[in-house]
């Protein structure tokens, strides 16, 4: 499996699309480590800065709702990938973005609203993740002390995450 | 048990359930394009897999960047073209017979009502027009498309909708299709099919039927459906012939498709467009949509007429309706990008090159390119583009634009105006 977990990067922002994940100009690339320095290159949010400290010691995203919305590019976890975030907490994702996730083996962990409002109480305080994949669990702990949330992910994308993605899976299977 | 149609090509296409709710399903036809396609290819040939499950049923083009504009899109063009002419991929398409994927697959008559069809492409949504399970995928699912002929989905849920009235003069399913995204909002049909029934419907040709499935995605659905009739019979009817006694036979056919009576939908809207007016989007979000009257008057620097959206013969004749014997406003680029080669020459046939070139329009060979700012026609900082393509998102058509997305009809008014222009109004006196 995937390493899960670490410093947090929040995005405070519903409908965050893959546009802004990893622009088009930048699909002509056919390796994903070309994508490292372009990511969240075109994210529309008051005072961030995509070459932040914040941003680069980043190991897990926490957004708002139809988080990956728009193409299908697979780039936009290709670029988290390849920065070491393998994971992205949300309170919603749209359908193939999250498929790609965990088609790459990565996590898409979708939680309630007012989960996601409990965690973005942490930012700015020093945020970070860790992640119990056995037990559903993710523990946030910050300056602001630390808290157990639970969450489910289907059983497919369990078999995923495990067969470090679809590809091992569906040759194994098919 | 009553089903929608989507329910019955699930069944139909069932091939495995490895856990509850995850159906795993045959594919009938895997499409290829040449942005995310080389990624799975180069991935199979790392894994000593480089195998393709049946080469009749991919289907593969080179669109995006066409003719390459640098040394990367020229390699990508050269991985899938090698790619296809090793595995004997007969349905290639290249430069000079190549044109935008959701435009050229259809018109090839490669897609047919209960079909399951799945692209690296979100757009893919657009071939649900012909009754077809039409899903966009990311590169694995590809991968996996292409190795092994099967793709995982959860099975969506289906949100009907109604369109019924009497279309006005000036609108058309692009102001049809932005009116339904605005009540969804960007992530209403979120695991949901879009199933457009209605009288204004049954009426549409398959053109504007695949401009509404086109931007089902748009509200984060799966797929656009409609169901497969006498306009789907007439427009297949070249490629089917041979398979159906007559036209009757395959329109009885198609029908077993059709959505049965008191099937299960999560949400029902009806929409009358007898009241409607042009739409246009404002913002970066397909869901910010505003009557045309309310952003008449923005001036815009370049009118772009073309994408999987609204780069086909029907859009290109409305446009050139409106064009015809007029220039575009000094202050503003005119590009259209005819869909197809097939596009372009009925468009040439029929004068409307003639039209778009003398109104000052560049006319472009068919490619994506502008749509999503990667060649042919991507926009600098601080401009604005008036656009019939299917995204607004920041930075889309280029870094620092503005995208209004927009009818084929607005478009072509805006361009010889120079700000945005009701069609419904211009050249009657009214305000601009």
């Amino acid at each position: 499996m995937k390493k899960f977990g670490g410093r947090v990067l929040f995005l405070d922002r519903s409908d965050i699309n893959t546009d802004e994940i990893i622009p088009a100009k930048y699909l002509t690339e056919i390796s994903k480590e070309a994508l490292k320095p372009h990511m969240l290159e075109d994210l529309k949010l008051e005072g961030f800065d995509p070459n932040s400290s914040e941003v680069r010691d980043a190991r897990v995203i926490i957004s708002r709702g139809n988080f990956g919305c728009g193409s299908s590019r697979e780039h936009a976890p290709w670029v988290f990938e390849v920065n070491e975030i393998n994971v992205v907490i949300a309170s919603g994702f749209a359908r193939i973005f999250r498929q790609n996730m965990f088609n790459c083996g990565m996590l898409a962990i979708e939680l309630s609203e007012s989960d996601i409002n409990s965690l973005f109480e942490h930012k700015g305080a020093d945020a970070s993740i860790a992640i119990d994949f056995s037990g559903s669990r993710l523990t946030v702990s910050s300056t602001k002390g630390s808290r157990t949330f639970e969450y489910q992910i289907s059983e497919f994308d369990k078999a995923l995450v495990e067969a470090m993605g679809w590809v091992g899976f569906a040759d194994a299977k098919y | 048990m009553k089903l929608t149609l989507s329910e019955k090509i699930f069944r139909s296409h069932l091939k495995d359930e490895p856990f509850p709710g995850t159906k795993v399903l045959d594919i009938d036809v895997v499409m290829c394009h040449e942005i995310t396609t080389p990624v799975a290819i180069n991935d199979l040939l790392a894994r000593g897999m480089d195998r393709v499950f049946n080469p009749d049923k991919i289907k593969v083009v080179i669109d995006h960047v066409t003719p390459a504009k640098d040394t990367k899109t020229a390699l990508q063009g050269k991985i899938v073209r090698d790619w296809a002419r090793r595995h004997q991929i007969k349905d290639f398409f290249d430069i000079g017979r190549n044109g935008v994927c959701h435009a050229i697959f259809p018109e090839k008559g490669f897609i047919r009502p209960g079909y399951t069809v799945i692209m690296g492409d979100s757009h893919t949504c657009t071939h649900g027009a012909f009754g077809a399970f039409a899903a966009g995928v990311g590169t694995t699912d590809l991968e996996v498309g292409i190795l092994k002929g099967v793709c995982a989905f959860r099975e969506p849920k289906t949100i009907r909708v109604n369109i019924n009235g009497t279309v006005p003069a000036g609108v058309y399913a692009k102001d049809i299709i932005l009116r339904i995204i605005k009540e969804l909002t960007v992530k209403g049909a979120t695991d949901c099919v879009i199933e457009f029934h209605g009288d204004v419907v049954k009426k549409m040709s398959m053109e504007s039927r695949m401009t509404l499935c086109n931007m089902a995605i748009e509200a984060g659905g799966t797929s656009g459906v409609c169901m497969p009739d006498k306009v789907t019979v007439n427009y297949l009817w070249p490629f089917i012939s041979t398979e159906y006694a007559d036209k009757k036979a395959a329109l009885a056919d198609f029908k077993k498709w059709w959505s049965d009576k008191g099937c299960s939908y999560v949400k029902v809207i009806d929409i009358d467009v007898t009241a409607l007016e042009p739409q246009v989007t404002f913002g970066y979000k397909p869901d910010e949509v505003k009557n045309v009257s309310e952003l008449a008057g923005t001036p815009v620097d370049q009118v772009y007429i073309g994408s999987c959206t609204n780069g086909r013969l029907e859009d290109l004749k409305v446009a050139a309706g409106y064009l015809k014997g007029k220039t575009i406003a000094p202050s503003v680029r005119g590009i259209v990008s005819p869909a197809t080669p097939k596009v372009f020459s009925d468009a040439d046939r029929l004068g409307l090159i003639k039209i778009f070139m003398d109104a000052g329009f560049c006319v472009t060979n068919p490619t994506c390119g502008a749509c999503l700012g990667m060649s042919n026609g991507v926009i600098a900082p601080g401009e604005v583009c008036a656009s019939t393509t299917n995204r607004n998102f920041n930075g889309r058509m280029g870094k620092g634009g503005m995208v209004h997305l927009m009818s084929p009809a607005v478009a072509a008014v805006t361009a010889i105006t120079g700000v945005i222009t009701d069609p419904r109004t211009y050249g009657k006196g009214g305000a601009a």
